[in-house]
């Protein structure tokens, strides 16, 4: 009669305990995000070099949008991995967009000298952009084909041959399943 | 030195604990009965240990001695004395010590107050304290060790989290502990009643009052809690059904539970099972809390740091919880035979409701805390429910709750017959109704809150009743006045009218919160300098910003003048404060408090501090501050009915 008793309570408890016991096996603060497929939210950029770049002149073309700051160490990994990237596709219908968030605007710049980037930059001083983005984690990159729609997001570090592929992608208008996911630092 | 000091303590202190479990079961295994006596050393030697160990880190941070990473990590030299002292319930480490140091307070009063009582079963109730405080010391000695040194010493500390640097931070975390750590007194006994295999009433007796201030301390700590978010957090509200804040309340429902369901077994010596099943539950649930604020596995606002103790307190939650119900199935054979309830229609049945009604709540909280698991365990997407699914599913079974309030102290026990419930409910009903129809036309016209103030009415409807009824019987009999009339019937009976005066205390409660859930209004706006907005019966005006250095942060305040009904009130001054090492400003609400209504202010924004444009939110909350007077109340119906008053302890629930 006891071991009875003593099974059903086990029956019940168990589950609970494993279902907790579960949570340690993923990370709570992780959204996928409902941007897939939808269209990219509009943004204006104010860029290091001085000027103005508005999401809607990047239109016909595919768009490979990169959240980044200074301070963080997986963007410091894929900075070099990015501009070879550029290097590579420039001439192709493609446009590269950098945009440094959380960061103080003397340390972006000395970030972007001292990794040598060529493509467009700015500094999303308000956040705007990022809440718009719903950035979570960087580096965070966005795929935009030229229709204006997101077709990948990728959190974390990227690396270039997942940056032509991808783009390859956005180009034809190929939405990807699910966002991707690499190493990456939470920000506040 | 101070870190030495504190270190040796605990591994020592961990040392007697162990000693303290191993010492009865050697007893027990017939070594010897001196055995027994050890128990109680093994815990007057942690207290003693652990106090020097919990002074020594107060020490530590009193003096900023940054050699100690606790004290750099949460102090900093600018730190004032009260954040220092409060610094030990800081972050994790320090929580963890508090934690222990209550519960071997606690421990220590229950061997010394029972030093020769209860010979037999106190033994093994020390040995329940021994084999949790083992547990909080193991953890606190080798894994998350507020003693660890740092080297290099740094110059500076951090600081404190900005937002506990409030009043408030010397009152909510140590009231809510010792909340929790109070229902283990119920759980040991019931725990070495299990272990001896004598589950009369004996334990439940034994702990009554126990229970009742482990009740008293819980409530204060989630209502202070709930003061503390309002008046500081600047976002308006009180509760926001966040995990961490379900953590703290989910005790909060069997321990209620718990304390009517045993009268229900003093007097009926029904329900011996549901009670240990109530007790065991909470106290896990007093783990669970723990454990799900330290491991990171939901997303809460309360940023709390986490670590590698998440995965220990699940252990030793596992261990609690298989522990205590394998203990219950094991003597379930000694538990059988107890009466039936005589009738639908009587005070046990009514407890038993209430006790139904309160589990199904904590049921559906749970469910809904770790809904986001669940989900993204079956379903593989992570879904979390807010506040719309919590106040949709209890606001009923609270309301059901409050009915029950009314009814179950009036009511009779065994079967109640139809003059018991004429005498007793027919004109707090009638009154009821009227109190119903007049709010109707006066204002309140949708179904809840209507639902909710009358259901309140009738509950001070009958405890008003009763009381005259029986100082009518005591002018009849003795020939007092109302005022003496009450304090006899207060002191001959404490537990009833301290139980009415704290259901009262409740009714307050749920008046504040019935109030501002129904008819809150809020407006935002950006002024510039001399502009207002109106906002129901008030005018704020916009009169300027200020700036100011203070020693820990830089503080922006905005004045506002208020206008109530075109008088004037004077100024408040929501400010935000930003700190050198946070990225977003902390905010400082301020508000203004009648009986009738709150006005509260929050400073959302500003542009530049010269250009005087500010971002104004205002929240009108009706009744709020019946919540705050109802906890007030709460406290004296508890003191009512624990103090020793009575001349005659005749106990009549």
């Amino acid at each position: 009669m006891a071991w009875r008793r003593l099974i059903i309570a086990l029956l019940v408890i168990a589950p609970i305990l494993w279902l907790l016991a579960f949570g340690f096996t993923r990370d709570a603060r992780y959204i996928t995000s409902p941007l897939l497929a939808k269209e990219a939210a509009p943004f204006t950029l104010t860029l290091f070099d001085g000027g103005q770049l508005s999401q809607s002149d990047l239109r016909g073309k595919a768009v490979f949008l990169n959240f980044w700051a200074s301070w963080c160490v997986p963007c410091r990994a894929e900075a070099k991995e990015l501009e070879a990237a550029w290097q590579r596709l420039r001439d192709k219908n493609v446009v590269f967009v950098g945009v440094a968030i959380q960061d103080k605007e003397k340390d972006s710049r000395a970030f972007l000298e001292e990794f040598n980037i060529t493509y467009a930059n700015g500094w999303d001083e308000s956040g705007k952009i990022a809440v718009d983005y719903g950035v979570w984690g960087i580096p965070e990159s966005f795929f935009i084909d030229p229709q204006g729609r997101i077709t990948y997001k990728h959190v974390g570090g990227i690396r270039a041959a997942m940056v032509t592929a991808k783009l390859e992608e956005a180009s034809r208008g190929i939405v990807s399943a699910r966002e991707g996911k690499e190493d990456y630092q939470p920000i506040r | 030195m101070t870190a030495t000091l504190g270190q040796t303590s605990i591994v020592l202190a961990f040392l007697f604990a162990i000693w303290g479990v191993v010492s009865p079961i050697l007893a027990y295994r017939g070594h010897s009965e001196r055995y027994f006596a050890f128990t109680r050393i093994a815990i007057l030697a942690q207290f003693v240990l652990v106090t020097l160990a919990a002074a020594a880190l107060i020490y530590g941070l009193v003096t900023t001695d940054f050699s100690i990473r606790y004290v750099a990590f949460n102090t900093t030299r600018a730190t004032p004395i009260y954040y220092r002292v409060t610094g030990l319930w800081g972050a994790l480490e320090g929580s963890l010590l508090l934690w222990e140091w209550i519960l071997i307070i606690f421990s220590g009063l229950v061997a010394w107050i029972y030093w020769d009582r209860q010979r037999e079963t106190i033994p093994w109730v020390l040995m329940v304290f021994s084999i949790v405080s083992a547990f909080f010391l193991g953890v606190i000695a080798f894994i998350s060790n507020p003693f660890e040194t740092i080297s290099p010493v740094p110059l500076d500390g951090r600081g404190l989290n900005p937002l506990l640097e409030d009043a408030n931070m010397m009152t909510h975390p140590p009231l809510l502990y010792t909340g929790f750590v109070g229902l283990m007194v119920p759980y040991a006994f019931a725990i070495a009643a299990l272990i001896r295999g004598k589950l009369d009433e004996a334990w439940i007796v034994a702990t009554r009052r126990w229970t009742i201030i482990a009740w008293l301390f819980l409530t204060l700590g989630n209502l202070v809690g709930a003061w503390w978010s309002y008046h500081v957090l600047g976002w308006g509200g009180y509760w926001a059904w966040d995990p961490v804040e379900n953590a703290a309340f989910m005790p909060w429902l069997p321990a209620t539970a718990f304390l009517h369901s045993v009268q229900v077994q003093e007097r009926r010596r029904m329900l011996k099972v549901w009670n240990l099943s109530l007790i065991i539950i909470a106290f896990s649930l007093t783990i669970f809390g723990t454990f799900l604020t330290r491991s990171g596995i939901l997303s809460s606002i309360h940023a709390f740091s986490s670590g590698p103790v998440g995965g220990v307190f699940l252990v030793f939650l596992a261990v609690v919880l298989l522990g205590s119900f394998g203990l219950l199935a094991f003597r379930a054979e000694l538990l059988k035979g107890q009466p039936e309830v005589d009738s639908m229609v009587s005070r046990e049945s009514a407890f038993l409701l209430n006790n139904i009604v309160l589990v199904s709540a904590l049921f559906t909280i749970f469910l809904g805390t770790i809904f986001p698991l669940l989900s993204e365990a079956i379903a593989g997407t992570q879904v979390s429910v807010g506040a719309p699914y919590f106040n949709s599913v209890t606001v009923p079974l609270f309301l059901l709750l409050v009915f029950l309030m009314g009814v179950g102290p009036m009511i009779a026990w065994r079967r109640a017959s139809w003059d018991n419930l004429k005498r007793n409910f027919l004109w707090p009903s009638a009154g009821a109704l009227i109190f119903a129809i007049a709010l109707f036309f006066w204002k309140v016209r949708d179904f809840l809150p209507l639902l909710g103030f009358t259901l309140l009415a009738f509950v001070v409807l009958t405890i008003f009743y009763d009381t005259g009824l029986a100082l009518r019987a005591r002018r009849r009999i003795a020939g007092e006045g109302v005022f003496r009339g009450l304090v006899t019937l207060a002191r001959r009976n404490q537990r009833r009218y301290g139980g009415l005066v704290v259901h009262l205390g409740v009714v307050l409660i749920v008046l504040g919160i019935a109030g501002s859930m129904a008819y809150s209004v809020e407006r935002e706006a950006t002024m510039s300098l001399k502009e207002h907005l109106n906002i129901g019966r008030y005018l704020v005006q916009f009169e300027g910003l200020k700036g100011s250095q203070q020693p820990t942060h830089f503080r922006v305040e905005g004045s506002f003048r208020v206008f109530h009904r075109g008088e004037e009130w004077g100024v408040l001054s929501p400010a935000l404060k930003f700190f050198p090492n946070q990225q977003s400003p902390v905010g400082r609400a301020v508000h203004q408090s009648t009986i009738g209504e709150d006005l509260y202010l929050i400073l959302s924004g500003f542009s530049e501090l010269d250009k005087n444009q500010a971002t104004l939110k205002v929240l009108v909350r009706p009744l709020v501050v019946w919540i705050w007077v109802g906890g007030f109340v709460i406290v004296l119906g508890t003191l009512l009915a624990i103090l020793p008053l009575g001349k005659t302890p005749r106990e009549e629930a």
